[in-house]
């Protein structure tokens, strides 16, 4: 017990150094947790999609169509008990600047393949018995200060023209990891446009969304999906839902691993700053080393006094950082939520930051003690400064 | 004065070990804050470079890019007949109508998928476009399955290299030969016949249409016929302007991660700047009364350890800037979120970054090192004799 009060002592001897020291490392495990957040952000839609569910898209890429007319044979594969379509829409609320995913689904099945986003039975009425509505994340909603029944008009990139929907439904997540940003609206609507004016682009489906009905089937319902459609006009790939988004994720990987790495020099600038603090601390004190020298304690104990002071105080601004880590999330979160739908601290990036500032501690008192253990008494009860 | 800045340099020599953990902090912030103004830089020259001035790309009205953009062969004539369309020295046309699809190759080194853009072009293209050289192979002969590859993508992507083989569309492709494009965007491009790959792709539209104008003052009369001409739904542009777009909202991304990373990471490093030059102020108390005895100025001190920190500051700055300008050496390569199609950029080092990052070390040695000069310079001389 003397021991560690001898040790808060010394941390704290020089309390505004230990005072920046320390705000120096929660800024540093802030900004660590934080773009660990980032990182895990960008993993979200992985991990709240399903296992149940599978994605059919065309295998030459994403932006090409497949006919509706595989609608039919898919629902035919033996373990899909769901198929629903839909359209990447792309289109623009104003200006480019206002980004959110809108695309055309058909409303029905989309709905009873994706339970989490809720609905009140009477807006789900509404939405799907009116072929202009469109539904529309909580968030999102909120963001444009959209209210039922009010129009909104997208700009077409892929579709061109002006297309008006009106807000008929606003859905929830069923649980806090559930996109709430999002913009659907009747694939129907979109189709029936574009008989009238582009009638060879119309009955095309971006992409089929696949409900099996149990997840240990998934694969056999891919293979035989795919094989289903080899060789045709338009061959497809069939993956689960998860796959499908982490496809996406890994062309944007170069980003994601700029990010980690970013992540770690933050630990390596608040290691030089706690190894600089240590390292005039105990040059200052080499005097009372040599003391506690002469008094009979050995270079190891010294050692040790160093070596917890340093990762007391490491340890401090790690906490310190961690629960500052909480409301900076929610600011972030409020900021960003556009990007960033799902932004929430994992346990694991706090495990990661007290593992770090642990190490930290540790290394930055390497060089003291090592310095501390080869000075000879005499010399250092001669030192000055 | 060059006494007192020999006596700041000795200062920093004779804690050494404190002056390299402080300088080795400051520089991974500022290897940071350079990297990513180097990547922003070199994703803007990149798409810059691709585009050329007196060229015009036509794509339909409402899209944002080539992928999303459809023009009918009727409009896609009427816009050849344009009156401002310069012509080569054998008198053909420069205008290349030109079809683009993203196609999903794996890549060689992880076998991930990601979106490639394929090309269908004619053989004149090269003549509107000067920065692209063949280095390797032969040109594709004109309506084959044969394919030009740049040299970002044959050496990332299965498939890419010298004679090697693509699938897409149904159909195999060979790659027989390479160009390079001077680190333009056509770098990650494939490029193959226009009416092979509409058909193999099942498209019956151009993406764009593409000219070179006879006279670079003639865009605005251009893009008038073409706009107002009713039986054409299209936009005009510049393709240097064109480009720029495609690059905004990455470039913008890439800025503000930066800015808002280096605004945290300096915070440490100033903080650790300030420790250092605190306790440089603490131990040297008695130093600072001996030399305000001998009539040195309170500015005297104050400017001594000003620069003392400020030094602190450049050699961090150096150092970060070292070590960064190897990653001029890295090319990344990444989706665009604007065009969905992989995109190869390098770490570009300006004269401009290297300015604004050394100014911006020297300004976290200021800003680290002001409150303790000026600590030190307002110490009672009979207070600091004392100290000692």
């Amino acid at each position: 017990m003397l021991i560690v009060r001898l040790l808060f002592k010394n941390a704290f001897r020089h309390k505004f150094r230990a005072f920046l020291t320390i705000l120096s490392i929660t800024i540093a495990i802030l900004a660590f947790v934080m773009l660990r957040t980032v990182i895990g952000a960008w993993y979200a839609g992985v991990d709240a999609s399903s296992a149940s569910r599978l994605v059919s898209r065309n295998a030459v890429s994403i932006i090409f169509p497949l006919p509706l007319s595989y609608k039919d044979r898919i629902h035919q594969v033996d373990g899909v008990h769901l198929v629903s379509y839909g359209n990447w829409f792309g289109g623009i609320y104003i200006d480019e600047k206002n980004f959110f995913a809108n695309f055309a689904v058909e409303p029905r099945s989309y709905l009873e393949l994706y339970p989490e986003y809720v609905l009140s039975s009477k807006e789900r009425e509404a939405f799907l018995k009116d072929r202009k509505a469109f539904a529309a994340g909580r968030k999102l909603a909120a963001k444009y200060g959209w209210k039922i029944g009010d129009i909104v008009t997208l700009r077409g990139t892929i579709y061109p023209g002006n297309w008006d929907f009106v807000l008929r439904a606003i859905y929830r997540g069923k649980t806090d990891s559930v996109d709430e940003t999002q913009f659907f609206f009747h694939w129907d609507y979109l189709n029936e446009t574009l008989k009238k004016t582009a009638p060879s682009r119309a009955d095309e489906v971006g992409f089929y969304m696949i409900g099996v009905t149990n997840p240990d089937l998934s694969s056999a319902v891919t293979t035989a999906i795919d094989q289903t459609f080899k060789n045709s006009r338009a061959e497809t790939v069939t993956e689960t839902e998860k796959a499908f988004q982490q496809g996406f994720i890994a062309m944007s990987g170069a980003i994601i691993t700029a990010i980690e790495v970013v992540s770690f020099v933050v630990i390596f600038i608040m290691l030089a700053v706690v190894a600089n603090t240590m390292a005039m601390t105990s040059r200052e004190r080499t005097g009372e080393y040599a003391i506690l020298k002469t008094l009979g304690f050995g270079g190891w104990a010294i050692g040790g006094l160093i070596a917890g002071e340093s990762v007391i105080i490491s340890l401090c601004g790690c906490l310190a950082g961690i629960t500052l880590a909480f409301p900076a999330a929610e600011i972030f979160k409020k900021a960003l939520g556009m990007y960033f739908p799902i932004f929430t601290v994992e346990a694991s990036s706090l495990v990661m930051a007290f593992a770090s500032s642990l190490a930290v501690g540790i290394l930055a008192a390497i060089v003291p003690i090592q310095r501390a253990i080869a000075i000879r008494i005499a010399d250092g009860l001669r030192r000055i400064g | 004065m060059f006494a007192l800045f020999h006596y700041s340099l000795r200062n920093l020599w004779t804690r050494r070990l404190t002056t390299v953990l402080t300088a080795s902090g400051m520089a991974l912030v500022v290897f940071v804050f350079a990297a990513t103004l180097m990547l922003a830089r070199g994703l803007e020259e990149t798409l810059i470079q691709t585009g050329s001035y007196d060229n015009v790309i036509v794509i339909r009205k409402g899209s944002v890019s080539e992928v999303q953009s459809g023009i009918e062969r009727g409009q896609a004539a009427i816009v050849e007949s344009l009156p401002y369309i310069a012509s080569s020295r054998e008198g053909k046309s420069l205008v290349v109508k030109e079809m683009l699809v993203l196609v999903g190759l794996p890549k060689r080194d992880t076998g991930k998928i990601s979106h490639v853009s394929i090309r269908g072009t004619q053989g004149h293209a090269l003549l509107l476009r000067p920065q692209i050289k063949p280095v390797a192979g032969r040109l594709p002969r004109p309506g084959s399955f044969e394919m030009l590859a740049g040299s970002s993508i044959a050496r990332r992507f299965k498939g890419g290299g010298l004679r090697e083989e693509l699938y897409c569309g149904i159909r195999h492709w060979q790659v027989v030969g390479i160009f390079d494009a001077g680190n333009s965007g056509f770098d990650s491009e494939i490029w193959g016949d226009v009416d092979q790959v509409m058909q193999a792709f099942r498209r019956p539209v151009y993406s764009s249409v593409t000219f070179k104008l006879r006279n670079a003052q003639d865009l605005d009369a251009a893009r008038k016929m073409i706009e107002g001409d009713p039986r054409l739904s299209l936009e005009a542009k510049r393709e240097t302007r064109y480009y720029e777009e495609q690059s905004e909202m990455m470039a913008k991304f890439l800025r503000i991660l930066g800015i808002s990373l280096t605004a945290v990471f300096s915070l440490g490093a100033m903080i650790g700047a300030m420790i250092t030059m605190y306790a440089s102020v603490a131990t040297r108390t008695a130093e600072i009364g001996t030399l305000r005895a001998l009539g040195f100025g309170r500015r005297y001190i104050l400017t001594a350890f000003l620069m003392e920190s400020l030094l602190l500051g450049l050699v961090g700055g150096c150092t970060g800037l070292f070590f960064a300008a190897f990653m001029q050496l890295l090319t990344i390569s990444t989706i665009n979120f604007q065009t969905f199609s992989e995109l190869a950029f390098r770490f570009t080092l300006t004269a401009d970054i290297t300015l604004k990052t050394l100014l911006f070390s020297l300004v976290m040695g200021f800003t680290g090192g002001f409150l303790p000069a000026v600590r030190a310079s307002r110490m009672k001389i009979i207070d600091a004799l004392r100290a000692a």
